[in-house]
């Protein structure tokens, strides 16, 4: 793959960004998170640690309590709500959630036709997108006659169908078997969204998840959430390598896996 | 996953009943149940008339009498009232068994009239898919919210069955098992917990809708609109209909 040089574009920043729910039970304290345009970052943290919170912020379906939250540089607050739920793609866990038309191909066509295209020009869109994802051939079959893998992968196609910058998955690999987990990998690692000067780049990705291998394999970079903060942030390796910290954090790696004697794929 | 209740229906064979568009369908079914409801019920051989034309568009869209008649025990509960009226209505009564005279014809008024609907919508049902029921209806311009709400419940209708079917497992593996009052109380909390989730999931449904730029219209899906021959196709079923019941009032 020949990418054009990393650059310094900020696709996503996270300042000072607190929340508590209206029952009072606060859930994130302060949280400061910056990821590069292009790069994929892994956000790992425990049941409870505020991740999904977090994630509702990032498209404004939550607003801040304290802090800011910006996509691209455009804050995301009342005006440019719109604009930023296009260009982040928030992939839910349960793509039963995610998918809720009565065909592959109308859940796809959901979110540009939100956004206001029609006939020819959404086709294609519609069709490009699941061609990414490998499922062309089921645009017209219900959501809910297709496995589980096949499902995940029509969830990230809804979103890549309106050329998102930035891809949010939730748990992407949860309940996925092996084989369909590896699929999804190799397609996020050469996904290739085109932006508002219709040049093919790499999509931002930020992974929730705490499936640590997952990690591993697919970001170089990982951020911790604990408690409602960050509490660590540096490369995918040295932080799993780091075995007090893991523990401290109710992260657990698989029985005899050892992150230091695998080499991530490039990509 | 057990299959959607749109496939228990729905008969995938080709036929020219099949390739109409829905909304022609639609309307002329509703035309010809009015047509059936407004017949006057001594009118027998309109009647017949009526079951004729019905096998007739079976026929056209390669329906089996089978498929049809099968599907049509769903009236059976709505019907048990009608047997009831011969016994309980008042006025004169029959030599034999002494029934109800007026309760005869209010039974057969039901039952005849009511078959002849069922029938007629089980036809519809086998020869659309639900989905593109749903389409006709939408180009028939009934409110798009009536309409979205149908079409997520038949989106969810596996999910919510999937959810009660696991439900069930986890009380069975658990030694429960339903044998009289005593346990309504566990089935009632489980109808309450399936609420709460359904619930849970319709907001998770609703967060993903926002996430993708939602706004509180649904897209409208770019449909043909039906052609004039589409239409005079489907309107023969109510014209012949139409004939019938003028025929059944003037006999």
């Amino acid at each position: 793959m020949t990418d054009p040089p990393p650059d310094r574009e900020i696709s996503l920043e996270v300042s000072g960004l607190a929340y508590a729910y209206p029952d009072g039970h606060q859930a994130l304290f302060g949280v400061d998170l910056t990821v590069e345009r292009g790069s994929r970052v892994a956000l790992l943290g425990p049941n409870g640690a505020g991740k999904t919170t977090l994630v509702h912020h990032l498209n404004g379906l939550l607003a801040p309590g304290a802090g800011t939250v910006s996509v691209a540089g455009l804050p995301v607050t009342g005006e440019h709500l719109k604009e930023v739920r296009r260009r982040v793609g928030l992939v839910f866990q349960d793509p039963d959630d995610q998918l809720f038309m009565p065909t592959v191909r109308e859940d796809v066509a959901f979110g540009p036709s939100c956004a206001g295209l029609r006939g020819e020009e959404l086709a294609s869109r519609v069709a490009k997108a699941l061609r990414q994802v490998g499922m062309e051939a089921h645009a017209d079959r219900a959501p809910h006659h297709l496995s589980f893998g096949q499902r995940r992968r029509v969830a990230v196609a809804t979103v890549l169908a309106s050329h998102p910058e930035i891809l949010v998955l939730d748990e992407p690999s949860s309940n996925l078997d092996p084989a369909a987990r590896s699929e999804l990998a190799a397609i996020l690692r050469t996904l290739r969204v085109p932006d508002a000067d219709g040049r093919a780049r790499r999509p931002t990705v930020l992974m929730v998840t705490h499936d640590l291998p997952y990690a591993l394999e697919l970001c170089p970079r990982s951020v911790v959430l604990s408690g409602g903060v960050i509490v660590a942030d540096g490369g995918t390796q040295d932080l799993l390598g780091d075995a007090e910290l893991m523990r401290a954090h109710r992260l657990e790696l698989p029985f005899g896996f050892d992150p230091r004697s695998v080499t991530a794929p490039a990509g | 996953m057990g299959a959607a209740p749109a496939d228990t229906l729905y008969l995938p064979v080709g036929s020219p009943v099949h390739r109409l568009p829905p909304q022609c369908k639609i309307a002329a079914v509703c035309c010809f149940v009015v047509l059936v409801v407004a017949t006057p019920r001594e009118a027998f051989p309109a009647f017949a008339a009526y079951a004729l034309l019905l096998a007739c568009v079976a026929a056209a869209g390669r329906v089996r009498p089978g498929h049809v008649l099968k599907r049509m025990l769903i009236e059976v509960p709505f019907v048990a009232f009608a047997v009831l009226l011969p016994f309980v209505a008042e006025g004169p009564r029959t030599d034999m068994l002494g029934l109800s005279v007026e309760g005869l014809w209010g039974a057969w008024n039901i039952l005849a009239k009511g078959t002849l609907g069922v029938a007629a919508s089980v036809l519809l049902a086998s020869t659309t898919q639900l989905r593109s029921l749903l389409r006709g209806l939408e180009r028939l311009r009934l409110p798009p919210l009536l309409v979205q709400i149908a079409s997520f419940m038949l989106r969810y209708a596996d999910v919510l069955a999937g959810e009660l079917h696991r439900m069930r497992l986890a009380r069975l593996s658990r030694g429960f098992d339903a044998r009289g009052p005593r346990h309504w109380g566990v089935l009632a909390k489980t109808a309450g917990a399936l609420f709460i989730r359904c619930y849970e999931r319709g907001e998770r449904v609703h967060l993903a809708m926002l996430s993708r730029g939602w706004t509180g219209t649904m897209p409208r899906s770019e449909e043909e609109a039906a052609t004039r021959a589409e239409w005079a196709t489907a309107a023969c079923l109510p014209l012949l209909a139409l004939l019938v019941c003028l025929g059944g009032w003037t006999l």
